[in-house]
């Protein structure tokens, strides 16, 4: 680092940090900066295909909120998400939380358990949707197999083509996909817990259900923070499970419909009537970006405020 | 569960520890179960596998998957995602190096603008910005090809390995580069043969964290690429599934070959894979 300011202020040596730097920025700035900001103004102009027409104002932002069609179409999508958001914090991450401390242990089996768990998670979400969508098939899927198998003919169901289930089973796919991440992320935060802590907290007799709220939990604080926000990102950007299980439409009646898949239909349309609205795709994407920016930021800053320094 | 771990001694009750061990072996069985399914009836014929989905099969036929690799377009799928991969990891590696070693090494009034610059485009979902994206490559006559993934893959993981990068170079003892300028070096020769060589450990970490995800990213092949001979894997397998709704041995033989190469990887480094996988959330 430190080099004499003589040498820091030569030609030669500013044109060697200029070139270790300017490539990845200029990468970036076309590639990312450039797309994002260009998604807030296109949101306010009317698009002829994939030609802009003019300045339309709020026009679409009131379109997606509230038009005819669109408006409850996109708050029944956002419904969802929510659903998926509390259900997957619940099973995901408070699975994984838990899963962790019986791996944190390190009992028989720790190395098969640790990696058994993150399988699924190296796995494409395609491959995972695809394999969901096979086993619960009615007819021939082994899910419903297995529930005749063990004489449960009448919980047997059309899993996916029930309205009352099918968004239930999306969340479990989803689920099952990525329990292990959280498992690994508070295995790794618990093993940065110094062991002292623990074990004096056990030799006063504490027990395991105040030893989890009291001591662990708060001390994995930093975990739950990144865990918790990259859920939220997930879930209000959900889109691969809902594609590939139930389809673009979001079947059936809509109860499977989310946010990104709206954003798609509206964006890119069906591929072969080839509907594109990208005015009103860009405006439902700003919606969604400043919904996930602004609460994003404040749950991080609210989660860092009970993180516990030790 | 409370009443069972109430004990006086610092070593939990037996009782406890089979209760976890059986908890254990169930998510096991459960994470590992569809997977195991998934292989076997790649084995069986899609009446087998409507007679006996539980079966095992005898592994002598194996023409499901002479079938997926001999008649479909897999193989092409299978050649663009280990290029569109490759291709994006290697510039995440080169570009994220590069500004990671300048922020690292090198100190400017500029460093925390370029980083906060850079931890921007860590948390932002690019996802959302596709339109202008897809509207930029048309521009830049990229669409419809192999490098729209790539540059855009590589846009998506050069923040993380920036941070990566220059958070170890960081830690690099100064003295290392004085004793070389001392010799004469220059400075690309410093980096070149002096601090990069140490840094091997956090570009695999880079390139492991970055890899998964991009092989397995489906949704901006699905909006950048029509033809078929630029897909990608997770995109092929759709239009793969498509085409053979009906024959369920095939399904299974090409989601089999589709998951083969990364779960292998994964079971052979998992190590690796858990520290870069993590690597981002735990910092």
């Amino acid at each position: 680092m430190p080099v004499s300011p003589k040498q820091a202020r030569t030609w030669k040596h500013r044109s060697w940090v200029a070139f270790l730097i300017v490539p990845p920025v200029v990468f970036m700035s076309l590639f990312v900066v450039y797309p994002i900001l260009s998604a807030f103004a296109y949101a306010f102009y009317e698009w002829r295909g994939l030609a802009r027409g003019e300045f339309v104002g709020l026009a679409n932002f009131r379109e997606v909120l509230f038009g005819a069609t669109m408006g409850p179409t996109v708050w029944n999508a956002f419904l969802h998400n929510v659903y998926a958001l509390v259900a997957l914090m619940i099973i995901q991450n408070g699975g994984g939380f838990f899963l962790a401390w019986l791996l944190y242990k390190e009992p028989f089996g720790f190395r098969f358990h640790r990696i058994a768990v993150f399988v699924p998670v190296v796995l494409s979400t395609i491959i995972v949707g695809f394999l969901w969508k096979l086993f619960l098939n009615p007819n021939f899927g082994i899910v419903n197999q297995a529930l005749y198998s063990l004489g449960l003919d009448s919980w047997a169901k059309p899993w996916l083509g029930d309205s009352s289930t099918a968004l239930g089973a999306l969340i479990l796919a989803n689920a099952w996909h990525f329990v292990g991440f959280p498992t690994l992320v508070y295995l790794a935060g618990m093993q940065r817990i110094p062991p002292d802590i623990i074990e004096a907290a056990r030799l006063d007799g504490t027990s395991e259900w105040q030893l989890l709220r009291t001591i662990v939990w708060p001390l994995v604080a930093p975990s739950t923070t990144i865990l918790f926000t990259l859920l939220f990102i997930g879930a209000f950007n959900w889109f691969e499970i809902p594609y590939v299980m139930v389809g673009l439409d979001g079947s059936p009646f809509g109860t499977t419909d989310v946010l990104g898949l709206v954003f798609y239909r509206t964006a890119f349309g069906n591929q072969s009537a080839s509907i594109q609205n990208f005015g009103m795709g860009s405006a439902l994407a700003t919606l969604i970006f400043l919904f996930i920016v602004v609460f994003a930021s404040m749950l991080t800053l609210w989660l860092r405020r009970r993180e516990i320094q030790f | 569960m409370t009443a069972l771990a109430k004990s006086s001694a610092s070593r939990e009750p037996i009782s406890f520890a089979l209760l976890a061990q059986v908890i254990l072996i169930a998510n096991s069985f459960i994470m590992l179960y569809p997977v195991v399914v998934m292989v076997l009836s790649a084995f069986k014929s899609t009446g087998e596998i409507f007679e006996h989905p539980f079966a095992l099969p005898d592994f002598t036929q194996v023409q499901n998957f002479a079938k997926v690799l001999g008649e479909t377009a897999m193989p092409t799928y299978f050649l663009n995602s280990i290029i569109v991969t490759g291709v994006s990891i290697l510039l995440i590696l080169v570009l994220g190096t590069m500004a990671g070693y300048a922020v690292a090494r090198y100190e400017s009034r500029t460093n925390t603008f370029i980083l906060l610059f850079f931890l921007a485009g860590l948390m932002l979902p690019l996802k959302l910005a596709v339109i202008p994206l897809f509207i930029l490559l048309r521009d830049l006559n990229l669409l419809d090809s192999r490098w729209s993934l790539i540059v855009t893959y590589t846009a998506i993981g050069l923040p993380s390995a920036v941070f990566i990068m220059a958070g170890f170079l960081r830690s690099l003892p100064a003295e290392l580069e004085d004793a070389a300028r001392i010799d004469g070096a220059s400075e690309p020769r410093i980096m070149w043969s002096v601090m990069l060589p140490l840094a091997r450990p956090p570009m695999a970490i880079a390139a492991i964290q970055n890899a998964v995800p991009i092989w397995n990213d489906f949704f901006f092949p699905l909006v950048f690429i029509q033809t078929d001979a630029y897909k990608t894997l997770p995109q092929g397998l759709t239009t793969f599934m498509g085409e053979y709704t009906t024959d369920w041995g095939m399904l299974f033989a090409g989601l089999t070959i589709a998951a083969a190469p990364i779960t292998l990887l994964y079971i052979a480094l998992s190590r690796q894979f858990i520290q870069g996988l993590t690597a981002g959330a735990v910092k």
